[in-house]
């Protein structure tokens, strides 16, 4: 595949045709926050968090789905992106109920950290303090709602990787949420094969082994990335 | 308690500043002209409420304490319940669950009404500095209260500022 030569903040660099911003600035060993971004599963674009300034596009570009492309001049760091970065996160905190203090991914949660390694002191939006459900009708998993940020990674996991297509996202905008099957309880839900993979996948403490309490929740993403590995390059080996 | 944990930094703050006003000692007004002061809790009742604006117009510089302070916390909880959460949450803890003489306390001037709603301590006044943290470790406040008295601006960065 033909490569393309870009900047990335001031660094020269090459990247395949076809690779993403992301996957460049990687290489590049050049750091951009990322939330809805797993490896091992398709990007969507969901957080916004990974947005960055392309010399030449009026418009703020997600990294995670913009391909590269010749002469290109990307900044991952900027005052305006802080600031976007900043208001996306504390958007997140205000639309759901997070309480770190008493979460069982306390420490370990992907949220908490992009928002304090992004200077979040505060949420300067009113907390909209909504009522979420808790679904603990799974025997082995439960699913609280109240924690979950959208970013879809357990659907697409559930689609892409077990292929069970079990979760599913319903509803519009604030009213948005993780489904199972048709909308019934997650323990009634056939096509579910209670494989975890969606549970190692939560960035937050939405999905959580039951009998976790406040901080226990840690979780291990290499196994996700170790079945795609195997099953695309035929390779039985982890990342690292 | 987490305050406590600062050990013989304690001894050192005290020499430093006059402490003119906190829940155990035996001043009982809130005095003027006060440079700093540390507010934990969320603004849950009326005495919250009207004590936070007292403070507000009495103080220099005011530092949200404590994830409770800062985004509602636990406290904030009941919100989840709707704008009925206030009278909800007393008959769910003085009927329902009474086992003894159910009945919601109620005294004027005693006993503060709930407010409708709980909110952290920047959504009702003005707040300089932030402090996160359940609790914050005494390290997170040393690092502050350091930053003061050298009359440098305070400001905390990276996982100093971790919610939780």
């Amino acid at each position: 595949m033909a490569a393309k030569t870009l900047t990335i903040d001031g660094k020269q660099i090459s990247a395949e045709e076809g690779a993403t911003i992301l996957q460049a600035s990687e290489e590049a060993s050049v750091k951009i926050p990322t939330l809805c971004h797993l490896d091992g599963v398709y990007d969507v674009g969901a957080c916004r968090l990974c947005l960055v300034e392309v010399t030449g596009v009026p418009k703020l570009l997600p990294a995670c789905t913009t391909k590269v492309a010749e002469g290109m001049d990307i900044k991952t760091d900027s005052e305006r992106l802080r600031k976007y970065r900043r208001m996306i996160l504390e958007l997140l905190f205000a639309e759901r109920n997070h309480v770190c203090a008493v979460c069982v991914s306390n420490g370990h949660c992907e949220l908490q950290m992009l928002a304090y390694s992004n200077g979040m002191d505060h949420v300067r939006y009113e907390y909209t303090f909504p009522k979420w459900s808790l679904d603990t009708t799974h025997n082995l998993f439960g699913m609280d709602h109240n924690r979950c940020v959208l970013c879809t990674r357990c659907v697409r996991v559930c689609w892409h990787i077990e292929a069970a297509g079990t979760k599913n996202v319903a509803g519009r905008g604030g009213k948005s949420r993780i489904i199972t099957d048709l909308n019934m309880p997650w323990g009634e839900a056939d096509s579910c094969t209670s494989c975890g993979k969606c549970v190692q996948a939560c960035p937050t403490g939405a999905l959580f082994h039951k009998g976790s309490t406040v901080g226990e929740m840690e979780r291990d993403r290499s196994k996700l990335e170790f079945i795609v590995t195997a099953r695309e390059k035929q390779q039985w080996i982890s990342a690292d | 308690m987490s305050f406590l944990d600062l050990d013989e930094f304690l001894i050192e703050l005290a020499g430093a500043v006059d402490l003119v006003y906190s829940p155990v000692v035996d001043v009982k007004e809130y005095p003027e002209n006060v440079d700093v002061c540390l507010i934990e809790g969320a603004v849950c009742n009326e005495d919250n409420l009207a004590i936070l604006h007292k403070i507000r117009a009495r103080t220099k510089v005011l530092i949200s304490f404590g994830d409770c302070a800062v985004t509602g916390n636990v406290p904030a909880m009941r919100n989840q319940l709707g704008l009925d959460n206030a009278k909800n949450v007393l008959q769910c803890a003085y009927i329902e669950n009474a086992q003894n003489n159910p009945n919601v306390p109620k005294a004027d001037g005693i006993v503060p009404q709930l407010l409708e709603w709980v909110l952290p301590v920047h959504e009702v006044v003005h707040v300089e500095y932030y402090l996160p943290g359940c609790p914050p470790p005494a390290d997170r406040i040393k690092a502050v209260l350091g930053q003061m008295l050298s009359g440098v601006e305070p400001k905390l960065e990276g996982a100093n500022l971790k919610f939780g």
